[in-house]
C-alpha cells in the first residue's frame, strides 16, 4: 500500500508590503493602479504650487536692512521675493497700535502679570506642586523687577503670592458660624466689609490718588466679603477670584493711565495684537458668565425668566456680529442721555460679551442636559439652595463636558474680534490695513495680510491644541 | 386632649414667607421685569428726546422716498430715483445672491474635502488636512480682505487683462463674462428642462418600485440623464436657437457689453466658499466616521463594490449626521456675508443699514427691518432643519 505522504505545499511569498520606506510607500501611496495616479498628480500639485511660495516669502525675501531701499535694491536686481523689511519696520505698531512709545511698558507688565497669574491654571499638569508654583511666582517677579523696577514688582509679589496666603490664612472656622445665629454673622460680615472698605477708600484717597479711591475702595468691600464668607477656597480658588476682581481694575488703571502719576492713554491709541487680544479675552471673561446665567435662565421653571432667555438666545443667535456692531455704535447712543457717551472700544467689548454670551449659553445648556438627574437630586436632598447647588454641583460638571464646544466658541470669538474694524477700530488687521496705506510703503499688501495670518493662525491653532488636551486630560481623570 | 392638640397646632411657627420657593420664584421674576421695563422705558424716552432733536421723524414713511444713491451692482432695474424700499430690495438680493454661490460651491469643495481625508492616500489626505487646520484657523475677515487687496486689486488694468479667448476676461475691474441675448420662443427651452426633471423624478420612483416588485433593473439613471440633456436641447433646435451671447469687448478704457462680475463678489465668494468648506468637510467626515464599521464590511461582504457602497450604505446613514450641522453652517455662511460691509459689496449690510442708514438717519427703523431681515432667514433655516430631523432622525432607539 502506498502511503500519501502529506507534503504542503511551499508557502506564499509574504504580501509585498514590506517594513521600512518602500513598504510604506507602497501601501499608503501606490497601493493600486488609480491611488498612484492621485499620488502623482498631488505631486505635480504641490511641486508647482510650493516651490514658488517658499521661492516667494523665504529665499527670495528681503530681511536684513530697515528701508524701503533695500526692498527696492533688491526688486531691482531681479529677485520677486517678499520683503519682510516692512513688517520689521512696522513692527512696533502691528504689536501695540499708536500706544505711545515711552508708555509700552505698561502693556507689557499687564500682560506679564495676567500671563504669570494663567499660568498656574490652565497648565495643570507642569505647574502642580506648589514648589513649582512658587519659583514661577519667583521668577515673575524678578524678571519685573529687572525689567520695570521695583514698584511693579512689589504689586506683582503681592498678587502672585496672596493666594498662597489666603489658602493658609483661612483654614479655621468658617465666620458664618463663629456667632451662633448666622444672621448676626452675615450683619457683622456686611457691616465689617463696608468698614474696612471705607478705610482704604479714604487712605488711597487722602494717600495716593483721588481719581482711583472708589473703584479701589469698592474692590476691597468686595474682596472683604469674599475673605469672611467664601472661606477655605484653595489656591486654585482664591487665584479665580483675584482675576476677576483685581486683575480688571489693575489693568485698567495700567492701560488706560490718568492715575498714581501714569499719563492717561486714550483707547484711540490702542490697536495692534494687544487690541485683539484686549477684546479677546475680556470677550471670552465676560461672555462665559453671562453664558451661564443664560443658560441655567433658559432651563428655569420661573416663566418669565425663561422666556427672555430664550428670546435673547434665539434673537442674537439669528442675527449677523456685523449688525450687532452696527446696533452698538449707531443705535446704542440714541439710548443714552444726550450728554453721555459711551467709549467706542466699550461698546465693541459690551456687543461682542452679549453676542458671543448666546452662544455660549447654548453650548452650556446642552452640557446642563447631559448631567445625570440624580446629582440635582442629590444636592436637593441634602438642603442646598438653589445658587449653591449650581455653583458646586452641577455648573463643574458641566463646563468639564462641553470642553471642546467652549474652545470652539472661543476660537469663533478670537476670529471675530477682527470685526471691530467695521466700527473703526484699529485691530491686528485694522492695523495691517491702515500701515499699507503708508505713503511710504506702498505695495506690500501680501506681506502685511501673510504676516497677520500667521499671527491669527498661532493663536488659534494653539487653542484647538489646548482644548483637544484638557478634553484628554479631565476624560482620564474621570475614569 | 384635642384642645391641646389643636392649641399646639395654631401655635406653631408660621414659615417665613420668604422662605417659600413660589414666593421667591416670583418676587425675582416682578423684579427682573421691573427693572428690564424700568431700562427700556428710559431707553425709549432717551431716543424720543434725541430723535426729536435731531429733527427725525420716526415710522416707515421714509421707505417710500427716493434714496438718491446709485449701486455697483443691481439684480433688478433700480437707479437712484428708485425709492428707499427698492435699494433695501435690491441689497436683499445681493445678499442672497453671494450667499447662494457660496452655499453650492462650499458645500461641493466641502464634500470633496471630507471624502479625501479619509482616502487610503496618505498624500492627499495629509494635503486636505493641512488645507483644513490652515483655511480654518485664519479670521475670515482677514482672507476676504487678501482676495480683495491683495490678489484682485493689483491685476492689471483692461487693456492687459488677463483673458480665455475672448470670452472671458480677469482684470481690477472684475471678470467680465459673455451676457446671454434671450429672443422670442427661448422660453421654451426652460419649459422643456423642467419637464425633463419632473419626468426623471418619475421615471426614478417608477423604476425603484419596479425594482423592488420585480427584481429586474432599468437603467434608469442613465435615461434621466438622457432626458435631462435632450429635451431642453430638441427645444433648443426646434426654435431656432434663440439664444446669442454678447462678448465683452474693450474699448478705449473698459469693456463694453457682457455682464462685469465685481472683484468684490469674486473675492467674497470666494473667501466664503474656501472657508466654509473647510468645516463642511470635517463635518461630512466626521459622519462617514460615524457610520459603524460594520456596514461597511457587511456591504463588502454581500459583493457590493465601494462605489456603491458609499452610496448606498454609508452615505444615506452619514447623512443623518451630517445634515443639521450642515445646515446651521449654511445659516452662520449667510451671516458670514454680512462681511461683505468692509469691502464694499452691496449687500444688505452695506447698502441698507450703511448707506441708506448715513442718508436718512432712520436709525432705528434701519436696523430693525435688517435684523428682522437676517432673524427670518434664519427662522426659515431652522424651520427646515427641525422638518428633516423629524422626517430624517432614527426611531424608537
Amino acid at each position: 500500500m502506498m502511503l500519501a505522504k502529506w507534503r504542503p505545499k511551499p508557502s506564499l511569498p509574504s504580501p509585498n508590503v514590506g517594513p521600512g520606506l518602500t513598504g510604506w510607500f507602497r501601501k499608503n501611496l501606490f497601493s493600486t493602479p488609480g491611488n498612484a495616479l492621485l499620488t502623482l498628480v498631488c505631486a505635480a500639485i504641490l511641486l508647482v504650487t510650493v516651490p514658488p511660495l517658499l521661492r516667494w516669502g523665504l529665499l527670495n525675501a528681503t530681511w536684513l536692512g530697515d528701508s524701503r531701499g533695500v526692498c527696492d535694491a533688491a526688486s531691482q536686481g531681479g529677485s520677486s521675493g517678499a520683503c519682510w523689511v516692512f513688517i520689521k519696520v512696522r513692527m512696533g505698531v502691528f504689536m501695540y497700535g499708536f500706544y505711545p512709545l515711552a508708555e509700552r511698558w505698561r502693556v507689557n507688565f499687564a500682560v506679564l502679570v495676567l500671563a504669570s497669574a494663567l499660568l498656574p491654571i490652565f497648565a495643570p499638569n507642569l505647574l502642580h506642586k506648589t514648589r513649582r508654583q512658587i519659583l514661577l511666582s519667583i521668577a515673575a517677579t524678578l524678571t519685573v523687577f529687572c525689567l520695570f523696577g521695583w514698584v511693579p514688582a512689589v504689586f506683582i509679589a503681592f498678587y502672585l503670592f496672596a493666594p498662597f496666603a489666603l489658602e493658609r490664612l483661612f483654614q479655621g472656622k468658617p465666620f458664618l458660624e463663629l456667632f451662633g445665629s448666622q444672621a448676626l454673622a452675615v450683619a457683622i460680615g456686611i457691616a465689617l466689609a463696608v468698614v474696612g472698605g471705607g478705610l482704604v477708600y479714604y487712605a488711597v484717597l487722602l494717600g495716593v490718588d483721588a481719581k482711583a479711591a472708589g473703584a479701589i475702595g469698592l474692590i476691597a468691600l468686595v474682596l472683604m466679603l469674599f475673605l469672611l464668607f467664601v472661606s477655605r477656597l484653595t489656591t486654585t480658588g482664591w487665584r479665580w477670584v483675584l482675576l476677576f476682581t483685581v486683575y480688571p481694575l489693575f489693568a485698567f488703571f495700567m492701560l488706560v493711565g490718568d492715575v498714581f502719576g501714569l499719563p492717561l492713554v486714550e483707547t484711540h491709541f490702542w490697536g495692534g495684537l494687544f487690541l485683539t487680544l484686549a477684546v479677546a479675552v475680556t470677550g471670552m471673561a465676560t461672555a462665559l458668565p453671562i453664558g451661564i446665567v443664560l443658560a441655567l435662565g433658559r432651563r428655569s421653571t420661573l416663566p418669565v425668566i425663561k422666556t427672555l432667555s430664550v428670546t435673547f438666545i434665539e434673537f442674537v443667535r439669528g442675527v449677523p456680529l456685523v449688525s450687532v456692531l452696527f446696533m452698538a455704535s449707531v443705535m446704542f447712543p440714541l439710548f443714552l442721555p444726550e450728554n453721555v457717551t459711551f467709549d467706542k472700544l466699550l461698546r465693541a467689548l459690551v456687543g461682542i460679551a452679549f453676542f458671543y454670551a448666546a452662544y455660549m449659553a447654548e453650548v452650556i445648556r446642552g452640557g446642563l442636559q447631559a448631567i445625570p438627574k440624580g446629582q440635582f437630586e442629590a444636592a436637593m436632598a441634602l438642603g442646598w439652595p438653589y445658587w449653591k447647588m449650581m455653583g458646586l454641583i452641577i455648573i463643574p460638571q458641566t463646563v468639564r463636558l462641553v470642553i471642546p464646544g467652549l474652545a470652539n466658541n472661543f476660537l469663533s470669538l478670537l476670529k471675530d474680534t477682527t470685526l471691530v474694524a467695521v466700527i473703526g477700530l484699529l485691530d491686528l488687521l485694522g492695523v495691517a490695513k491702515a500701515s499699507m496705506a503708508d505713503v511710504e510703503w506702498l505695495g506690500f499688501t501680501k506681506e502685511a495680510y501673510i504676516f497677520a495670518a500667521i499671527v491669527f493662525w498661532i493663536f488659534c491653532f494653539a487653542i484647538s491644541r489646548y482644548s483637544v488636551f484638557l478634553e484628554k486630560n479631565y476624560h482620564t481623570s474621570r475614569q | 386632649m384635642s384642645k391641646k392638640v389643636a392649641q399646639s397646632e395654631s401655635k406653631e411657627p408660621r414659615p417665613n414667607l420668604l422662605n417659600d420657593p413660589r414666593v421667591r420664584g416670583w418676587l425675582a421674576q416682578v423684579l427682573v421685569l421691573a427693572l428690564l421695563l424700568g431700562v427700556a422705558a428710559y431707553g425709549l424716552y432717551n431716543i424720543a428726546h434725541n430723535l426729536n432733536k435731531a429733527g427725525i421723524t420716526t415710522g416707515f414713511s421714509f421707505l417710500n422716498q427716493p434714496s438718491g444713491f446709485d449701486i455697483s451692482q443691481t439684480l433688478i432695474p433700480y437707479n437712484s430715483r428708485n425709492t428707499y424700499a427698492d435699494a433695501f430690495l435690491v441689497g436683499l438680493l445681493n445678499t442672497l445672491l453671494v450667499s447662494l454661490l457660496g452655499i453650492i460651491f462650499s458645500t461641493i469643495l466641502g464634500f470633496f474635502l471630507g471624502i479625501i481625508r479619509l482616502s487610503p492616500n496618505w498624500l492627499i489626505s495629509k494635503m486636505a488636512e493641512v488645507y483644513t487646520e490652515v483655511i480654518r484657523n485664519i479670521p475670515l475677515l482677514l482672507q476676504i480682505l487678501f482676495w480683495y487687496l491683495a490678489i484682485l486689486a493689483p491685476l492689471p488694468g483692461p487693456r492687459q487683462a488677463m483673458h480665455l479667448g475672448d470670452t472671458l476676461f480677469l482684470c481690477n475691474r472684475g471678470l467680465q463674462i459673455p451676457k446671454p441675448l434671450l429672443e422670442s420662443g427661448f422660453l421654451a427651452t426652460p419649459l422643456a428642462f423642467l419637464a425633463a426633471i419632473i419626468l426623471s423624478i418619475c421615471l426614478i420612483e417608477w423604476s425603484k418600485r419596479r425594482l423592488l416588485r420585480t427584481g429586474r433593473h432599468f437603467p434608469d439613471y442613465s435615461v434621466a440623464a438622457a432626458l435631462l440633456v435632450g429635451m431642453p436641447l430638441a427645444a433648443m433646435v426646434l426654435t431656432g436657437f434663440p439664444l446669442h451671447w454678447e462678448r465683452p469687448v474693450l474699448s478705449g478704457f473698459n469693456f463694453l457689453g457682457g455682464i462685469t462680475v465685481l472683484p468684490e463678489l469674486i473675492a467674497l465668494w470666494l473667501s466664503l466658499t474656501l472657508y466654509s468648506a473647510t468645516f463642511i468637510g470635517e463635518y461630512v467626515r466626521s459622519g462617514i466616521m460615524a457610520v459603524d464599521k460594520g456596514q461597511r464590511e457587511a456591504a463588502y461582504a454581500l459583493g457590493h463594490r465601494p462605489w456603491m457602497t458609499y452610496r448606498l450604505i454609508i452615505i444615506p446613514q452619514a447623512m443623518r449626521v451630517v445634515t443639521p450641522p450642515l445646515i446651521s453652517q449654511y445659516l452662520t455662511l449667510v451671516k458670514n456675508s454680512s462681511l461683505a460691509v468692509v469691502i464694499g459689496y452691496p449687500d444688505l449690510i452695506h447698502v441698507f443699514a450703511g448707506t441708506a442708514l448715513n442718508q436718512s438717519g432712520q436709525a432705528v427703523e434701519i436696523i430693525s427691518i435688517t435684523m428682522a431681515v437676517y432673524l427670518g432667514i434664519s427662522l426659515a433655516i431652522s424651520l427646515l432643519m427641525n422638518w428633516y430631523n423629524k422626517k430624517f432622525a432614527l426611531r424608537g432607539v
